[in-house]
């Protein structure tokens, strides 16, 4: 029976994950890795023993839960996207050196381009940080096979093994043979070992000694060896390639006709690169080209540095994704044949936008409304994208957008009129790293307003539970944090919720809120409506208010330029707004920001939003 | 089908048209087909209203990513993408784009529009554009005498997917009526020719 089954990379790692009885897998939810831990929970279902699988506060927290199932013996797993690593990089640093039991692997996705991320990040640079070895995988395919792989590594040498995809193999999709899954056997059982897994620095000294040795193995390793790709050719040249870039290579080298040419190696284990291999590569070849992403870290450990062409010689970029396109045309001048230029297309792209109805969009309005002159820190998620509607001036990581209007207070302080700050947070990112802010902008009585948009889920990577959810990703009841008690707990005086529908309201407590602050420190607003693409939610919508123009529209624009909604549109001809039904969500909000009142809701009886 | 036999195809629109799913649908229609399938998906911010885009090839490659001047055909769920992605295609490549204006004297190969908007309004399933002109394409593609290669699949090959999506036994009164608007959309757009 044909045992294929169509499998994106991420569910392609969790299946690997399920066949290898993972016991634990941690995540918190980061485009292009999210899919992984949400893919597991679906091939859980009917199984009988089934894994610890969870969405954690943070990817810290995530880390160091599947941390402690391996130093428990058992085979775990956390998955994170390459700027989430940064985030755990604190323990990542420090397992390193303790080691680990039963296998565990940290999976790291890159995202070169970036196609969804603040930076380009090579994690790869992380493990070789952290002393720690990474696997590369090159598709769907192999993303899976490497699961094995890293398993039989980390458990041979006590150690934590990175995998490292990148978007265009998480969000790959291929026909792949399944293996049965077996329910796991192994019992926990934490050896308890003060010197190893509470050392102090003494012993830590020792430690590092020891991943030295570990990592000076690994590099001799036979089964994460490099791979030579056609082994009948013989040249003075050869090309060295690894993870997505390989397949694009190989591709390329197979469409020029070069496959007998050209010596090609794949490398599985880009760090540490294997000696042999090395030496191999010196003492063979007068020139060696290296195809990798997204920071030339096989090229930087191969030592002969005039023998070897890459992103240090600018034979290769530095920056963006390498396109098969791109390595097509670095390929042809490696071996000298005549390459077609790269094309580029014609129109650029459409710019993503808030969904028609979004709740943030009204909060965003409101904002703009009560401090045109402001200076509006917001954060990652869906709502980076009220920088369409000019709210949001900055967007640093997660969590800076509560520190940043602190350090701006702190900036202007001394000025005879500071501008007014306020910080916009998504509900999942003041979960993740805005509470220490908010704790220390509490401290040092900031006089800052800080908008939590609450629509109790995590958007913009497709829609995981936050802690105030009560759900968990297998569909589990879980408890509940909320957040107004939260910010209460902080320290925080000035704390109301608020639905951004009402906008009266929220213009209204806008102003309260920035009035408090001067005086007593940061004040808070929880602006709370579900998100309107959550499947968990739709019970939880209030009822729809259809909406029209009237004649009274004079096709001013107002609309257009402060709210953005993508459901109305300017018929510059008739110098009238038209609602687009099909992307109009029913949200009432634009009856609200006509300055004209020309856009009337079409539910006669309704006038007024509050009673409903 | 001969095993040389390959396919590329792009397919774009913009975020919340349903781009993943038909690419889905057509990964699993070449699994069906006992053929090898690599898709490549947009994913993350781009999926709020920006352009979206997916890569599908079937048949034996290394690569989920097309290069330019590569694909037999471009699936346009906006006009808008003709002028975005139109750099994939090679010489003689089909173009099925949903459009209510003309795009024929922009390109000189075979082009074939349908305003799916409007007959997806007709058929009561606004949503379903994407269904739609899949099935357009699927009625149109085989008409083509001077495309070397048509379409990998037929009609009744995405129906069998779509119905093998969830189990015919127990399955809820809304899942079947989805599904039925889902091959209602598909007969649509083929019948439509």
């Amino acid at each position: 029976m044909d045992k294929r089954k169509l499998l994106m990379g991420n569910e392609a790692i969790a299946r690997g994950l399920q066949e290898n009885s993972c016991a634990i897998a941690t995540s918190y939810p980061g485009t292009p890795a999210s899919e992984i831990l949400s893919s597991l929970a679906y091939f859980q279902q009917s199984r009988e023993k089934s894994m610890h699988i969870q969405w954690a506060v943070n990817e810290k927290v995530a880390f160091e839960i599947a941390y402690a199932g391996s130093i428990a013996g058992l085979r775990t797993a956390v998955s994170m996207k390459q700027v989430g690593l940064n985030v755990a990089s604190d323990p990542l640093m420090s397992a390193a050196y303790m080691g680990s039991k039963g296998g565990f692997i940290v999976i790291s996705a890159d995202d070169p381009g970036p196609h969804s991320s603040q930076t380009e990040q090579d994690s790869r640079l992380m493990a070789m940080m952290a002393m720690i070895p990474v696997l590369d995988p090159d598709s769907p395919r192999q993303a899976k096979d490497m699961v094995t792989l890293a398993y039989d590594l980390s458990e041979k040498f006590e150690i934590p093994v990175m995998l490292r995809p990148t978007t265009r193999v998480c969000h790959a999709r291929q026909d792949i043979q399944l293996e049965d899954i077996h329910d796991f056997k192994r019992q926990a059982d934490f050896k308890k070992n003060p010197t190893r897994w509470a050392a102090t620095p003494k012993f830590r000294y020792h430690l590092h000694k020891e991943l030295g040795k570990k990592l000076s193995a690994i590099s001799a390793y036979p089964a994460t060896a490099p791979v030579r790709l056609n082994s009948k050719t013989n040249s003075r040249r050869a090309i060295v390639v690894s993870g997505i870039a390989a397949s694009h290579t190989k591709e390329v080298i197979k469409d020029l006709n070069l496959w007998e040419a050209i010596p090609i190696y794949q490398v599985l284990q880009p760090y540490p690169l294997h000696k042999q291999f090395i030496s191999h590569l010196i003492e063979t070849y007068d020139e060696v080209l290296v195809i990798e992403e997204t920071t030339g870290v096989i090229e930087m450990q191969i030592a002969d540095r005039h023998r070897v062409k890459g992103k240090l010689t600018q034979t290769v970029p530095e920056a963006g994704e390498l396109l098969p396109e791109i390595i097509q045309e670095i390929v042809c001048g490696f071996v000298g044949i005549k390459s077609q230029p790269v094309l580029h297309p014609s129109a650029s792209d459409r710019r993503p936008t808030l969904c028609a109805g979004c709740p943030h969009r009204a909060s965003f309005f409101a904002i703009k409304k009560v401090v045109p002159k402001g200076i509006l820190t917001s954060d990652i998620g869906c709502y980076t994208l009220g920088l369409n509607l000019g709210a949001v001036d900055t967007v640093l990581c997660m969590g800076a957008a509560i520190s940043q209007a602190e350090g701006f207070y702190q900036a202007y302080k001394d000025e005879p009129k500071p501008p007014d700050i306020v910080a916009t947070i998504g509900d999942s990112t003041f979960f993740h790293a805005g509470i220490p802010a908010l704790i220390d902008a509490v401290v040092q009585k900031v006089p800052i307003v800080v908008v939590i948009l609450d629509n109790r889920t995590t958007a913009m990577t497709g829609n995981q539970p936050t802690p105030a959810t009560g759900i968990g990703v297998k569909g589990e009841p879980l408890e509940t944090v909320d957040i107004e008690m939260l910010v209460r707990g902080c320290g925080v005086k000035f704390c109301h919720e608020v639905d951004p529908y009402e906008m009266n309201k929220l213009t209204l407590l806008l102003k309260q809120a920035l009035a408090y602050s001067k005086n007593n420190g940061p004040s808070v607003l929880i602006a709370r409506h579900p998100c309107l693409i959550d499947e968990l939610q739709k019970n939880k919508l209030k009822r729809p208010i259809p909406v029209e123009v009237t004649n009274g529209c004079d096709g001013c624009g107002y609309c257009i330029d402060h709210f953005g909604c993508p459901a109305l549109l300017l018929d510059e001809n008739q110098k009238r707004i038209h609602i687009d039904a099909l992307l109009c969500n029913q949200c009432g909000v634009c009856i609200q920001v006509c300055p004209k009142h020309s856009i009337k809701s079409r539910n006669k009886s309704i006038e007024s939003k509050e009673d409903l | 089908m001969s095993q040389a036999m390959t396919h590329q195809i792009v397919i774009s629109g913009v975020g919340g048209q349903g781009i993943l799913f038909i690419t889905r649908l057509l990964a699993e229609a070449a699994i069906l087909k006992g053929m090898s399938v690599f898709t490549s998906e947009t994913h993350g911010m781009a999926q709020r209203g920006g352009t979206v885009v997916s890569h599908l090839k079937i048949g034996n490659f290394y690569s989920p990513l097309i290069r330019p001047l590569s694909a037999d055909g471009l699936l346009a769920l906006k006009a808008e993408n003709f002028d975005q992605h139109g750099y994939f295609l090679r010489k003689g490549a089909w173009i099925v784009v949903n459009s209510d204006y003309d795009l024929k004297p922009k390109y000189d190969g075979p082009l074939f529009s349908v305003n799916a908007d409007h007959l997806a309004r007709k058929i009561g399933n606004p949503k379903a554009v994407n269904l739609i002109l899949l099935g357009f394409a699927l009625g149109v593609i085989p008409k083509i005498s001077e495309a070397k290669r048509g379409m990998f699949c037929s009609v009744e090959d995405i129906k069998t997917v779509l119905q093998n999506r969830r189990p015919k036994e127990n399955m809820t009164t809304s899942a079947k009526e989805k599904l039925d608007a889902s091959l209602k959309a598909i007969e649509a757009g083929y019948n439509f020719f």
